[in-house]
């Protein structure tokens, strides 16, 4: 099963097991979905629960807010994290605030999937690395399910959320082949997990980042270096513990996130660690982040552009203490 | 008129109630700002009473509605208590949003009135959503959506009329044309002036009304209810109408002359209900009596309020409630 299967079957059980779920987007009928996600929705559940929308991200994001508010639990696909930016007054303006501007009145069950991510030539409207960003915004829950098991899981945890959850796919997964877990089911929304187990550092990442980081360990473990890879899952709420006991295991810390670097998600988990674990560290803690510049079409550039396996092995190379 | 002379005249009494319990209760609001009881940003009703009071004759217990944040006169109109409404303003806690939101955001799940949205435009896609959510859980009931002639100008507007017609979903759009967007006069935002032709243009149910006159309101409103109710798809409603006072409490008026303000008071629509009605001078005294008394009430009420502990700082962010 692809990372993309794994969503469709998700969306595909929950429409089948609850009359108030279904799915509203762009292209996610008649099309199939842009990335093919939501293929063959339509011929099973028809129109009323696959509903091609115009090309209005505001009013279907702000229908998406309504319908929760009125009963129902719907998912809003956002073609791509760039178009997002057309429905930020209705995802920040009112899916974050309504719970709390009603004094506790009304929630807002909603989960809006959405593709985010570089490294496709896209350049630079198509390219964004948004997830950080929202991040930012009290309210709202930001996932980013990097394997098979938690695109499946996770979409179906976002779902039994009271609250809206965001959910960013990074569209370099959807292709990616695994098996899915016998026993897999609607996942927790609020812990990160270790991916792989090592002593000597902790790499700090979620999405794309975990398997860039799961290859460079392999590569540091021939070098005799045990890197912990940590997979963030959520990005909010952060999960602090996690992060804590494995780097007072470790002791580094690198955190690897194709984001900017300035204001982003990898600056607020540094901050943290500070704050929480500053007499753990044997080194300042590192990052590993998007270079601060649009994003470049020419794929030498667009590589350079984002943290690859390379560039993650020779940070951890510079953070370790000479050997011998 | 069909209707008995009595119970039409018992009927216009009802509607001058309204209309001047309004007018007394936002004259008051003006007041307690001076006095600084009340903060932030406050915008009054003063002028446009005839618009919501005739509207909501035309809705039932059971339709939403989705306003501004000019909403005093739409929260009152709707039956939220005078005494809710003042306390949210005074930011206590027995406010209808417990002192989270104020003048602007004012919510209340009893009468279904899904708040005051301070983003001109903003609660247009809701009510979209709201009206689908009703549509695909077979409820005839309406969502009544007001906004302004600002709003027009918006993406959103046009968005959510796009939507709305393209799945004929049961929503009555009334805006409130006060001929300044702030202090941007109608012709200096519109290409088009007439905005009942805009609402047409997407192939909806449109029409303009005399929004100074609350039976015509009244009669227009019942007119686009009974049409949305019978499952014909949205009705949008222009009421032309003016607000007497400043846009806000900060508004030195610089964009209209006095003696436009002064034409319009001409057709105040208080005055000419009361002309329409011929009461005997001691029948309005006793209503003015009867106001003045549900005012301070209200007033009573948002100074015995209570502030909300400081440590339930960051409730309603989340729901409190853990996931189902």
């Amino acid at each position: 099963m692809t990372f993309r299967e794994a969503i469709r079957e998700a969306m595909r059980q929950a429409i089948k097991a609850d009359d108030r779920v279904f799915l509203m987007g762009e292209d996610v009928g008649r099309y199939g979905g842009c990335f093919a996600v939501s293929k063959g929705l339509l011929a099973e559940f028809g129109p009323e629960r696959i509903r091609d929308t115009p090309l209005s991200e505001s009013a279907f994001v702000g229908a998406g807010i309504g319908a929760a508010m009125g009963g129902m639990r719907p998912i809003v696909e956002i073609m791509t994290s760039n178009f997002s930016l057309l429905a930020l007054d209705q995802i920040m303006n009112n899916a974050a605030t309504i719970l709390h501007m009603s004094g506790g009145q009304f929630n807002v069950p909603l989960v809006i999937r959405m593709a985010t991510g570089g490294g496709r030539q896209l350049a630079a409207q198509h390219s964004h690395t948004l997830e950080g960003w929202y991040a930012h915004i009290p309210g709202i829950k930001v996932l980013t399910p990097a394997t098979i098991d938690d695109g499946y899981g996770m979409l179906l945890g976002a779902l039994k959320d009271p609250d809206p959850v965001l959910i960013f796919e990074n569209a370099l997964l959807y292709n990616m082949e695994g098996e899915l877990s016998p026993n897999a089911g609607a996942a927790g929304i609020d812990r990160a997990c270790i991916r792989r187990r090592g002593r000597d550092i902790t790499l700090i990442t979620y999405s794309m980042g975990v398997w860039k980081s799961l290859e460079a360990a392999e590569k540091l473990a021939k070098k005799g270096i045990e890197a912990e890879v940590i997979d963030l899952r959520t990005l909010r709420p952060l999960d602090d513990g996690a992060l804590v006991e494995s780097v007072s295991r470790t002791h580094r810390a690198l955190i690897i996130d194709e984001g900017w670097r300035s204001g982003g998600i990898s600056a607020e988990i540094s901050a943290r660690l500070m704050e929480q674990a500053f007499y753990e560290l044997d080194a300042p803690v590192a990052r590993l982040c998007g270079a601060e510049v649009p994003m470049p079409y020419a794929a030498h550039m667009e590589r350079a552009a984002l943290p690859q396996v390379e560039t993650i092995t020779e940070a951890v190379e510079r953070m370790m203490p000479a050997h011998g | 008129m069909s209707e008995p002379t009595n119970v039409n005249r018992a009927h216009e009494m009802h509607l001058l109630h309204q209309m001047l319990y309004i007018r007394r209760f936002e004259e008051k609001c003006a007041e307690l700002y001076s006095r600084e009881k009340i903060r932030g940003f406050m915008h009054l009703y003063i002028g446009e009473e005839a618009v919501c009071v005739g509207v909501m004759e035309a809705l039932r217990p059971e339709d939403g509605i989705v306003s501004t944040y000019r909403e005093h006169g739409h929260a009152l109109s709707r039956g939220i208590s005078g005494g809710a409404v003042m306390a949210e303003m005074f930011g206590k806690q027995e406010g209808c949003s417990r002192g989270r939101g104020g003048s602007m955001h004012l919510f209340d799940a009893k009468t279904r009135f899904y708040g005051g949205n301070a983003i001109v435009g903003g609660g247009l896609p809701l009510s979209v959503g709201f009206a689908l959510a009703d549509k695909m859980r077979q409820q005839t009931r309406v969502t009544c959506c007001f906004f302004g002639d600002g709003a027009v100008a918006e993406g959103e507007f046009h968005e959510t009329i796009n939507l709305s017609a393209l799945w004929k979903l049961p929503v009555f759009f009334v805006c409130e044309n006060n001929r300044y967007a702030m202090g941007t006069r109608l012709d200096f935002s519109h290409s088009q002036t007439d905005l009942s032709k805009k609402a047409a243009a997407y192939g909806i149910a449109s029409a303009w009304v005399d929004g100074m006159d609350v039976r015509a309101v009244e009669a227009a409103s019942a007119t686009a209810c009974e049409y949305v109710r019978a499952g014909n798809g949205p009705y949008f409603l222009e009421c032309r109408t003016y607000r007497f006072r400043a846009h806000s409490m900060y508004d030195p008026e610089l964009y209209r002359e006095k003696s436009e303000v002064e034409e319009w008071k001409k057709r105040d629509p208080i005055p000419a209900l009361i002309a329409r009605i011929d009461p005997a001078a001691e029948e309005i005294a006793a209503l003015e009596q009867q106001i003045a008394k549900q005012v301070d009430e209200a007033i009573a009420f948002a100074e015995a309020g209570t502030l909300e502990a400081v440590d339930e700082l960051t409730r309603f962010v989340y729901s409190d409630r853990s996931p189902a």
